[in-house]
């Protein structure tokens, strides 16, 4: 899809990338006034949408590339092509850690039927798909008495608890990169494992790769529809819905924000110390998460994308919405909402040994920034809500 | 008889109204009684379930939410106690050195085996084929007897529930079986319906026979939202239920279970498990660790395991054997977890047929048990819980108090004061969010509903009344009180 830019949305557009260097809060409360002028709650779920679209779009591609490597790779495995899936996982997450802002509401992602656990579930008992250390035989490739099939891993998939995770993006990973039990760089699987004769059960874990891609990109397909501009999809209801849409965006924004990003993924990495609390951690790519989210936040509230082919996406967003009630309100939130996303960029790889040490560690320090960033741009966004006359949140006011 | 000294209208936000607050005060006579049609006439707007603490979640994560008003600085806590909460153990000995001591004996392998997204379990799917062994559904057995605290007493070999899995090098206790029995029945407008009755079975027993007498009791695994603010209901307020049902003189006569606590050491009132029969929430984590995934706690420091059990006896224990398996720290951590769980917001409070069904609810006499309202007080345990939980006005729809049930429902197994055809009343709230969250909407202690209305029609003994009213209703009206229901 190519982004039509229509003037006001261009106008729109430069005075928000215009509105960071404003020192001067009058100078952007105008900016924002002007713009706002524009801003109704339809207009802002209907850019959402679009929004959304291109957003896992851009995914949609990034696993169908992923597919086409882990094909190849799996017809004659070798060290090269282990390497080409590894790289065109990370591309693809890139685009993936962006959508997350698009959970929580019970959109299609995460709705009564929506494929979320199957995506991305973690953290994952690797030994329940696997071999790991100590235990050769574990998991359901081991198990030559389970089918692979879609249907049967889906089914598998967390049964009898939350971390026997069969599919989505991480049982991928685990079983391009295998365990991390390195403490400088990720887990180093050998392409031999997936070669007959040299590892037990190597056409069980190719097929079971290729099963679980096929299934992640089936998953990824059905979200395009649900949110493809047709009479009958998601996204129809949503963009009727009015300012009820956009309390579902708050919402989206405010749980990423703190409970998921601030709290599961970097709270309790911090705690524990332990590198199995680690969002991507046989790939050692969380540092990359963590950025992904925070600008998946942020393109929400900006109501910006840049997409895959280098093009960007812009139209009415929240953060014209909530300026037109409080322009400074608006302008801190984006201030809070930016430092997140530099804060989350300077988080250095590996995420694992960033966690570890002493209260005043360096690395601690980084992602503690994080975290105090994200509370505040929590509770930056329920006020933002708040004003824009949204309270029914999953959050009050602090 | 509405107490004078009551903090509700003291504690509703304003949003609620003045014209709320106008028609308590007139119809106060009637707003604490348990007549059901007063009662429900003058329901607020009720939408906020767990008032303050009331998130506006639906989908997968429906459960999953803190209080909405929990502090920032509490936060932390709350996420780190879930990762314990779905966390896997993992056999001793283990690289894993924070979350080794699985079994020798468990059910599940986390609490979110059985609370999956911290919602319901269901039981198990027998068109899988006959190995799938329960998870979110386990069978607790005892003797005839009483142990020394007026509590059941286990069986000799087997204890006090039946663990169907085990660790490497030790024998599971055994294998369930499950069967459905259909109950036929039909409504006055000659509508037929069916439900089913479940038979349990127990097949390859690794220690031998069980008791001759033994009696069992399944439990499926409850949601979790709102669990800390039941903590927090004032115990007098379960009294008066008891004491204002008795002094009606009808047939519904609750029961205040008295049960043994392990944190307190003393005997409360019980107003978690199927039968109430656990006082708090540190003493049902504490079991459920212990019982359901056999890790030892500074509460429970020993394993379960019966002296007829020597391989489970001789098995490798976490923690080197030196320490509970679970440190007293992060236990606190996941009661806390749990009991700031946040209940979710009603959906379309404000539908016609959801506000029929309200109507029918009331006229059938179900809030007679299912007391829709509560103003929480102190939380019992400030290190384990938060002072977000206090002074909300929530609406569970319990009256926490045991009640004969009948016998279609009866287990025939006494559980400290509840005897074998008592049971709980359930909370309602979340009812209707358990298929988002858990893809199912198996009801009752076993699971056996498929759907609120299968579950109604379970009613006997003491809600035989309530119930023969559900049979005298339309289609459109069953239809309407299901839809209440659902909104809850």
């Amino acid at each position: 899809m190519t982004p039509v830019l229509k003037p006001v949305v261009l106008a729109t557009l430069l005075a928000v990338l215009a509105a960071p260097a404003m020192a001067q809060p009058a100078a952007a409360a105008n900016g924002s006034v002007a713009a706002a002028q524009a801003v109704t709650a339809p207009a802002v779920a209907r850019h959402y949408a679009q929004l959304v679209l291109a957003s896992y779009e851009d995914t949609l591609a990034g696993a169908l590339t992923l597919q086409k490597a882990v094909q190849s790779f799996t017809a004659a495995p070798s060290d090269e092509g282990l390497k080409a899936a590894r790289k065109a996982w990370l591309d693809a997450r890139e685009f993936y850690g962006q959508t997350e802002a698009f959970r929580f509401y019970g959109g299609p992602i995460d709705d009564k039927n929506g494929p979320e656990g199957r995506i991305n579930a973690w953290p994952m008992d690797e030994s329940y798909v696997d071999y790991v250390k100590d235990a050769p035989n574990a998991g359901i490739i081991n198990t030559r008495k389970t089918a692979i099939s879609k249907k049967q891993l889906a089914s598998l998939n967390e049964r009898n608890g939350e971390e026997n995770i069969a599919t989505g993006w991480h049982a991928i990973e685990f079983l391009l990169w295998g365990q991390d039990l390195s403490t400088t760089g990720p887990g180093n699987r050998s392409f031999e494992d997936f070669v007959d004769g040299k590892k037990p059960n190597a056409d069980r874990r190719r097929q079971y790769l290729q099963v679980v891609t096929e299934l992640l990109v089936d998953d990824l397909r059905s979200l395009t529809k649900a949110w493809a501009p047709t009479a009958t999809s998601y996204r129809a209801k949503f963009e009727r819905g009015g300012m009820e849409s956009v309390r579902k965006m708050f919402v989206g924004l405010g749980s990423l924000s703190r409970g998921e990003l601030a709290g599961e993924r970097l709270e309790v990495a911090l705690a524990s110390q332990d590198q199995e609390d680690e969002h991507s951690c046989f790939s050692d790519n969380t540092h990359r998460d963590v950025v992904a989210n925070a600008k998946g936040i942020q393109n929400v509230w900006l109501g910006q994308y840049k997409r895959a082919d280098g093009s960007t996406l812009g139209g009415a967003s929240l953060r014209e919405l909530v300026a037109a009630k409080n322009p400074a309100l608006a302008e801190r939130t984006t201030q809070q909402i930016a430092a997140s996303v530099a804060a989350a960029e300077g988080i250095q790889a590996p995420f694992d040994r960033e966690i570890v040490g002493a209260k005043d560690a360096p690395g601690r320090l980084r992602v503690q920034k994080t975290i105090d960033s994200l509370v505040q741009q929590s509770k930056d966004l329920v006020e933002a809500a708040n004003a824009a006359g949204i309270t029914k949140l999953t959050l009050v006011k602090p | 008889m509405l107490r004078g000294a009551s903090p509700q209208p003291a504690t509703r936000r304003l949003r609620a109204g003045l014209a709320w607050l106008a028609v308590a005060g007139l119809a106060g006579l009637a707003f604490w009684t348990h007549a059901g049609v007063a009662q429900d006439s003058v329901t607020p707007d009720d939408e906020r379930t767990g008032g303050d603490s009331t998130v506006f979640a639906t989908g997968q994560n429906a459960f999953s939410f803190p209080l909405a008003n929990l502090p920032d600085e509490e936060r932390t806590r709350f996420v780190i106690g879930n990762s314990f909460f779905k966390r896997n153990w993992v056999q001793a000995p283990s690289s894993t050195t924070a979350r080794d001591g699985l079994g020798p004996h468990f059910i599940a392998r986390s609490c979110g085996g059985c609370h999956v997204q911290d919602g319901r379990g269901a039981p198990p799917d027998f068109t899988r084929g006959l190995s799938e062994q329960p998870v979110g559904l386990l069978l607790r057995l005892s003797i005839p007897g009483k142990d020394a605290h007026g509590g059941p007493l286990p069986d000799p070999v087997y204890g006090d529930q039946f663990s169907n899995f085990a660790v490497q090098g030790v024998m599971p206790e055994g294998q369930i079986s499950l069967r459905y029995e259909t109950v036929r029945g039909k409504f006055a407008d000659g509508t037929p319906y069916q439900l089913q009755k479940p038979r349990y079975g127990f097949s390859k027993l690794n220690y031998g026979p069980m008791a001759k007498d033994l009696m069992l009791s399944p439990r499926i695994a409850p949601q979790m939202a709102g669990v800390g603010l039941l903590e927090a209901i004032p115990e007098a307020e379960i009294v008066r239920n008891a004491r204002e049902q008795a002094a009606l003189g009808g047939a519904v006569r609750g029961v205040a279970n008295q049960v043994w606590d392990a944190p307190t050491q003393q005997m409360r009132l019980g107003r978690f498990g199927w039968k109430a029969n656990v006082a708090t929430l540190a003493h049902q984590t504490g079991g459920a660790f212990l019982g359901d995934m056999g890790i030892t706690s500074p509460l429970f420091p020993k394993e379960s395991c019966t002296s007829a059990q020597k391989d489970c006896l001789a098995a490798p224990r976490g923690a080197q054997g030196k320490a509970p398996e679970i440190d007293e720290k992060t236990f606190n951590d996941v009661v806390f977890y749990e009991s700031t769980l946040a209940p979710a917001a009603r959906r379309n409070p404000k539908d016609a047929q959801v506000v029929q069904g309200q109507k029918l609810f009331a006229q059938a006499q179900c809030a007679a048990c299912h007391r829709s309202s509560y103003v929480t007080g102190e939380i019992p345990f400030p290190r384990l819980g938060s002072k977000a939980a206090q002074g909300q006005t929530i609406w569970p729809y319990t009256d926490l108090l045991l009640h004969d049930m009948g016998e279609g429902l009866a287990d025939g197994r006494p559980d400290f004061l509840a005897n074998g055809r008592q049971w709980r009343t359930p909370p309602l709230w979340g009812l209707g969010l358990v298929p988002d969250v858990n893809g199912h909407n198996r009801l009752l202690h076993d699971g056996r509903a498929r759907g609120a209305l299968e579950a109604v029609l379970w009613h006997d003994g003491e809600a035989r009344a309530s119930k023969d009213k559900v049979l005298q209703m339309t289609a459109q009206e069953r239809a309407a009180l299901v839809k209440f229901l659902e909104s809850l």
